[in-house]
């Protein structure tokens, strides 16, 4: 592949990845280029990130594509065990990697060693030729009945290689060699971790040498955080997800503050305009507006907190948590089957990771019977907390639509609808899934607005929206 | 146009920076030569306090260019980023002249050098000597005055109806900040070069507070420097920045404090984290009451 068109299939992924590379990036990205020398690799990503990256989310995809377009290093790439006898292992025949219980030990021996004794930068290094190592002698999945290329997988050598277990093994080797507990516990589980990440990108290389950059890019590569489905989430996702909402929602109440300030010119005042033509020999130059005053609703959010769709719920709680402020009246019910008030959790000051333990806690409330009634819980909704919608307010629900072939009470969901301003209904799942197998999303839809809200990108345009 | 290039070599950008006092990493270098060499807009991004404004006031130092800054706020207006007529003074003007002039030599004399009050763009546009261009906190602008900031970004130049076009003579080194509290136009974006600075690692971070607080204790710097990582990684509402880092550097030194242990953190906690709740976090998390 020449220059020229791996640069133009780097950024056919990066396009396909979802960053938007125009045209006048792929020429700045060109310029850059000759604007540094080739043999720095470093400066070269650096290069390609200053032109082609505009969001701090879309950064840890751009590396990724970048190491399978650009690889650190082709082919083998490691020298094999130094200390290995070769008699020692199962005879392996000429040309076969050597895939041995004694391979694997002195791997992981020499693995515990090399991250105990090392500091931060030198760890790093080594972090990554273990990785190299690890994938080359354990990944190797062998091509289906002699057809077809080797397939490389992180999924077996992490298995083999067993990384979490080294933690221990690590902590202790950092012990003897003088730091205290705490933070020897800390080094050891970021430095494993930096292991299973470098092998994971090993393997995708590995397998984009095999296969080409692209097709590792289309089934390998996660989408930017952002654009990351709530119900398809990993547990490390979560976490970052519970990051990004914070900011968002600074950033969206920063971006409502500045827009109902452009359109706060109320009418003009007189008094203060001609007073401010004063110095102007009377001649009124600039107009002086009363400031106009704004208005704030109450939002009523009732939320499905049932397994499948509780992560999406939470989310979207501490959104609306941390956007309190742009309320006038804030009260929040959580449902599966029970209506239970969670209004209480969410204090304004509160500490984001605890107030989600106390929602997930609190879920235990809302299921006397197990399982998802979304019918049930409106008719209770009606019943108990009726009050808590009025003319000024608008209500909110989240939910996936699925009420196990249930009741649905449209009758008392309309009733609910009706007593309140507006009303909206969030569904994390696809438009297409909807009213497959037991959803009553078409049946809901028609009674309260239906929006599909499956990452944060939707939700914050959503309720940016909303407000 | 032959003129003196800001930089030679990422390698240089970071040599030079590090004389004028701002410890860049590679990609910090690379990037800011990079806008040098390519003639284009910078726009960082990141937490605040992690050296954003810093970076331009340092290129300015290093090469030896005058800083012209427009602090953006809401509300900002092309009379006060662009330029803007003085009304009074050609009000002033007319009726001086007493109706004496006829009024096209009136109409062509209030509107010349002399009535114009030039703003930050236009000065940075106007000026002959290597300038650097800060437009600090963009993201607190309107959107419509991302529309006027196009121009002045992809062509250096900058249209009054009565003068005509005014081109750069000299191409500033424009850096453009942002706390991404809004989202910037792609416009704006497609035509800067990105950065995101983001908190240093702790090596880099313990050069920047010795080189900040010389006469700090090395082993309290390490201590620091760890108590400060762990901080950020607690997800506080406000984690603390590098600007929070050396203030607390500096009351530890005040305070002539010479070991960071689980009492004096608890003690002079309050100068790095600004919120009750961060506080509490920390309290609880740093096991520092027991």
């Amino acid at each position: 592949m020449s220059l020229l068109d791996r640069h133009l299939s780097f950024l056919e992924a990066l396009r396909g990845a979802g960053l938007p590379v125009s045209l006048a990036e792929d020429l700045d990205a060109v310029a850059a280029l000759t604007a540094v020398t080739w043999e720095d690799r470093a400066l070269v990503r650096e290069a390609y990130a200053a032109t082609l990256v505009k969001r701090r989310t879309q950064r840890p995809t751009f590396d990724t594509l970048f190491d399978l377009w650009f690889p650190r290093l082709v082919g083998e790439g490691y020298a094999g065990d130094p200390d290995a006898d070769p008699r020692a292992d199962d005879a392996p025949s000429p040309g076969q990697v050597r895939d041995g219980a004694a391979a694997l030990e002195s791997l992981r021996g020499r693995l515990v060693e090399a991250l105990a004794a090392s500091e931060d930068a030198a760890a790093a290094e080594a972090t990554t030729e273990f990785a190299v190592e690890a994938i080359g002698t354990f990944g190797r999945l062998p091509g289906a009945a002699g057809r077809g290329s080797p397939a490389w997988s992180s999924y077996a050598a992490l298995q083999r290689v067993a990384p979490e277990q080294l933690v221990e093994r690590l902590v202790r080797a950092l012990l003897v060699a003088g730091t205290d507990q705490e933070r020897a516990r800390r080094t050891a589980a970021r430095r494993i971790g930096a292991f299973t990440a470098a092998a994971e990108a090993e393997a995708r290389r590995r397998t984009a040498e095999e296969k080409g950059a692209a097709h590792v890019a289309r089934t390998a590569v996660r989408a930017t955080i952002d654009q990351l489905d709530f119900l398809s989430a990993r547990r490390s996702d979560l976490d970052e997800l519970r990051r990004q909402v914070h900011p968002l929602a600074r950033r969206l109440a920063t971006r409502l503050t500045q827009e109902h300030h452009a359109q706060r010119r109320g009418p003009v005042d007189f008094r203060r305009t001609v007073r401010a033509s004063l110095s102007t020999g009377g001649v009124p130059l600039e107009t002086r507006h009363k400031p106009k005053r704004p208005h704030r609703t109450d939002l009523v959010v009732l939320c499905d907190v049932s397994g499948s769709v509780a992560n999406f719920a939470q989310f979207t709680l501490l959104l609306v948590l941390a956007l309190r402020d742009q309320f006038q009246n804030l009260r929040a019910f959580t449902f599966v089957d029970q209506v239970h008030e969670v209004t209480h959790h969410l204090r304004p000051q509160a500490d984001p990771a605890e107030v989600m333990a106390d929602l997930a806690a609190s879920a235990s409330h809302a299921a006397l019977w197990g399982r998802t009634s979304y019918g049930r819980a409106f008719t209770r909704f009606a019943e108990e907390h009726a009050d808590a919608l009025g003319p000024r307010s608008s209500l909110l629900i989240l939910g996936d639509a699925r009420s196990n072939h249930g009741d649905l009470a449209l009758g008392a969901l309309r009733e609910m609808a009706g007593s309140a301003r507006h009303a909206w209904w969030l569904n994390p799942e696809h438009r297409r899934q909807w009213d497959t197998g037991d959803s009553a999303a078409s049946a809901y839809g028609e009674v309260v607005d239906m929006v599909e809200c499956r990452n944060l990108t939707q939700l914050s345009d959503f309720v940016h929206d909303l407000l | 146009m032959p003129s003196a290039p800001w930089f030679t070599s990422p390698a240089d950008a970071i040599e030079r920076l590090g004389e004028a006092g701002y410890l860049a990493d590679a990609a910090t270098g690379t990037t800011a030569y990079l806008a040098g060499a390519l003639e284009k807009p910078l726009l960082i991004e990141g937490p605040a306090g992690v050296g954003k404004t810093e970076l331009a006031k340092a290129v300015a130092r290093a090469a030896g260019a005058e800083l012209v800054r427009l602090q953006c706020y809401e509300g900002l207006d092309e009379a006060r980023a662009l330029y803007e007529w003085n009304y009074k003074k050609q009000l002033l003007a007319i009726q001086a002249s007493g109706g004496e002039q006829s009024w096209d030599r009136t109409h062509d004399e209030i509107f010349t050098e002399e009535f114009l009050l030039t703003r930050p763009l236009l000065s940075a546009i106007r000026r002959e000597e290597p300038t650097v261009l800060l437009i600090d906190e963009v993201d607190k602008t309107d959107v419509e005055v991302e529309g006027l900031l196009l121009e002045v970004l992809s062509d250096f130049q900058v249209t009054i109806p009565e003068l005509g076009t005014i081109s750069a003579v000299r191409r500033p080194f424009v850096v453009l900040t942002s706390n991404a509290t809004r989202e910037l136009s792609e416009a704006v974006k497609r035509r800067c070069l990105f950065l995101h600075l983001d908190y240093p690692d702790a090596a880099r971070e313990r050069e920047i507070i010795t080189a900040a607080v010389p006469g700090l204790d090395d082993a309290v710097a390490t201590q620091l420097v760890e108590v400060v990582a762990r901080l950020r990684d607690l997800e506080l509402r406000k984690a603390p920045s590098i600007a929070e880092s050396i203030d607390w550097a500096r009351t530890l030194l005040a305070l002539e404090i010479d070991d960071l242990d689980d009492a004096a953190v608890d003690a002079t906690l309050g100068v790095v984290l600004k919120h009750v709740s961060d506080t509490e976090r920390a309290v609880r998390e740093l096991k520092l009451r027991r």
